[in-house]
């Protein structure tokens, strides 16, 4: 073994990091989620346990759903990375194809991708753990919609920042989502955040979503207050995201970035 | 007097204090194949990403076929396509998978003909089910030209068709593009550094120096303003006058 050659390697990936604040940011990223997270998860715990009808019941839906919201903003990142790493957006960007068909495209790739990853999860939870997720009833399928929407702006935001940033940004397409999981309220209610993250969490849908599967599951009443907030705040978000997807790449092609972005 | 399907006006591209094309003015005429030349970093390939749409001019205009790139973009883009040695295409599907793409995303007919059209007039029969990855540099090109005329575009594109192609498949590569120039009325903007295959090629020349038009004509027109013997003399005069005023 050679170790001019390892730390040339060394070197190698430290160059890396000496320029792209990214790369230094996911460093420090994960830890911080996992901190964040599940220390809601322990406050809610310690404070409800008594109260909590069955962890199985709550968790499970709540995985599932949140994946759900993951795959659906997976499903617009990835594929636009895909592109990218095909070094094929130059082809795309100079067809006839619009900024809005491009969009529309990665949304029904996205569609595919939840439904196949909703049935293996939902046909898993079924055979393991003996938990059927259409206990949540009929409110299961406008909670599904409204997540997709939510994944599909955290996609289309994140798609905007990889293609103004380059590909030293696509650590992005993994990690951006998970920022929402604190104020998307996944795992334990929203009055588990401090107040001045709830005031947050209250403009994300999707902490309304998981609000109200909540509500069905220990309660049974209809989330209708929950899902208006959400329908709501996805129809505001959509269009501003779009907007700033528009304003990104006019950006993108007067800077000349565009055909650069792969590199 | 035929109206040009190409009019550049003016056309100029700034990155922050760094101009990379600079009040360039030219035209194509109708079935004409126009030799875009210059050294590296003259801005031939800003000028075409700005024809294509990819890059915002700073200023000046870009009409084709009399209508104007930034309010027609769709229209235009639909009768144009390009064919860069430097442009992929995605490396998991095969060669048939690829074209088929392309002729779904222009909205083509006849999909399968038009596909075994092309794949006979490239010669590409051999590997017209491999994967992309799978390919040669030269079946590689000879795809991004083979997707570039799928769709009979009005205008082609072509930066550097034929770098990486060995002299016969080259060779039949130019004399297929001056049969479609000739039977489809096609315009070309092509760029390439050999300059032999130039002088072939085309019908006139552009010559761009740091961004500037320096020269316009044919061929032996520019040979003779320059007072050189063949286009490489003068293309090595302007790349050496260029790498001076750099490091000066």
């Amino acid at each position: 073994m050679k170790l001019h050659r390892v730390t040339a390697l060394i070197f190698r990936h430290l160059y890396l990091y000496r320029r792209s604040l990214p790369r230094i940011m996911e460093i420090f990223y994960w830890p911080f989620l996992d901190l964040v997270i599940w220390g809601f998860i322990t406050l809610y715990l310690a404070r409800y346990q008594p109260q909590l009808p069955g962890f199985v019941t709550f968790f499970l839906g709540a995985l599932i759903l949140w994946d759900i919201l993951f795959r659906a903003q997976q499903g617009i990142t990835i594929t636009f990375l895909e592109e990218l790493w095909a070094r094929n957006l130059m082809n795309l960007f100079a067809s006839p194809l619009k900024p809005s068909e491009f969009l529309v495209a990665t949304m029904a790739m996205s569609i595919m991708k939840v439904t196949a990853v909703s049935i293996v999860m939902a046909v898993c939870a079924l055979v393991f753990y003996s938990y059927n997720v259409l206990m949540i009833g009929l409110w299961l399928g406008p909670f599904v919609l409204n997540l997709v929407v939510t994944g599909w702006i955290i996609g289309v935001f994140t798609t905007s920042l990889i293609m103004r940033f380059g590909q030293e940004a696509e650590v992005l397409a993994w990690s951006m989502v998970f920022l929402f999981q604190p104020i998307s309220c996944v795992f334990y209610p929203l009055e588990v955040l401090p107040a001045w993250l709830q005031g947050i969490a209250w403009v994300n849908p999707a902490a309304h979503i998981f609000e109200g599967m909540r509500a069905v599951l220990t309660t049974g009443q209809a989330p209708l207050g929950d899902l208006a907030w959400a329908v709501g705040l996805n129809g505001v978000l959509v269009i501003g995201v779009v907007g700033w997807f528009y304003r990104t790449m006019a950006y993108c092609k007067d800077q000349g970035l565009l055909v650069r972005v792969g590199e | 007097m035929v109206n040009p399907v190409l009019k550049v006006s003016q056309l100029t591209k700034r990155f922050s204090d760094f101009t990379a094309v600079d009040g360039v003015s030219f035209e194509i005429r109708p079935g004409e194949i126009l030799g875009l030349l210059g050294p590296n970093g003259a801005g031939k390939t800003t000028t075409i990403q700005m024809l294509l749409g990819l890059v915002t001019p700073t200023s000046g205009s870009i009409e084709v076929f009399g209508l104007d790139l930034s309010t027609h973009r769709e229209e235009i883009l639909q009768q144009v396509n390009f064919s860069s040695t430097y442009i992929s295409m995605p490396q998991a599907l095969t060669v048939e998978e690829n074209l088929w793409v392309v002729a779904r995303l222009y909205g083509l007919s006849d999909i399968a003909q038009r596909i075994d059209r092309v794949v006979r007039k490239l010669e590409m029969e051999e590997f017209r089910r491999k994967v992309t990855r799978k390919l040669s540099s030269g079946q590689m090109t000879r795809l991004a030209l083979g997707k570039a005329i799928l769709t009979e575009p009005r205008i082609l594109f072509l930066d550097e068709p034929t770098a990486s192609l060995d002299p016969d498949v080259a060779y039949k590569i130019r004399a297929l593009l001056k049969d479609e120039q000739r039977s489809s009325g096609l315009s070309i903007l092509y760029t390439s550094h050999n300059m032999r295959e130039m002088e072939e090629m085309s019908d006139r020349i552009v010559f761009l120096q740091r961004g500037r038009l320096v020269a316009e004509g044919t061929a032996q027109a520019i040979v003779d303003r320059f007072g050189q013997t063949d286009l490489e003399e003068v293309f090595l005069k302007l790349a050496r006058e260029s790498t001076a005023s750099l490091s000066s």
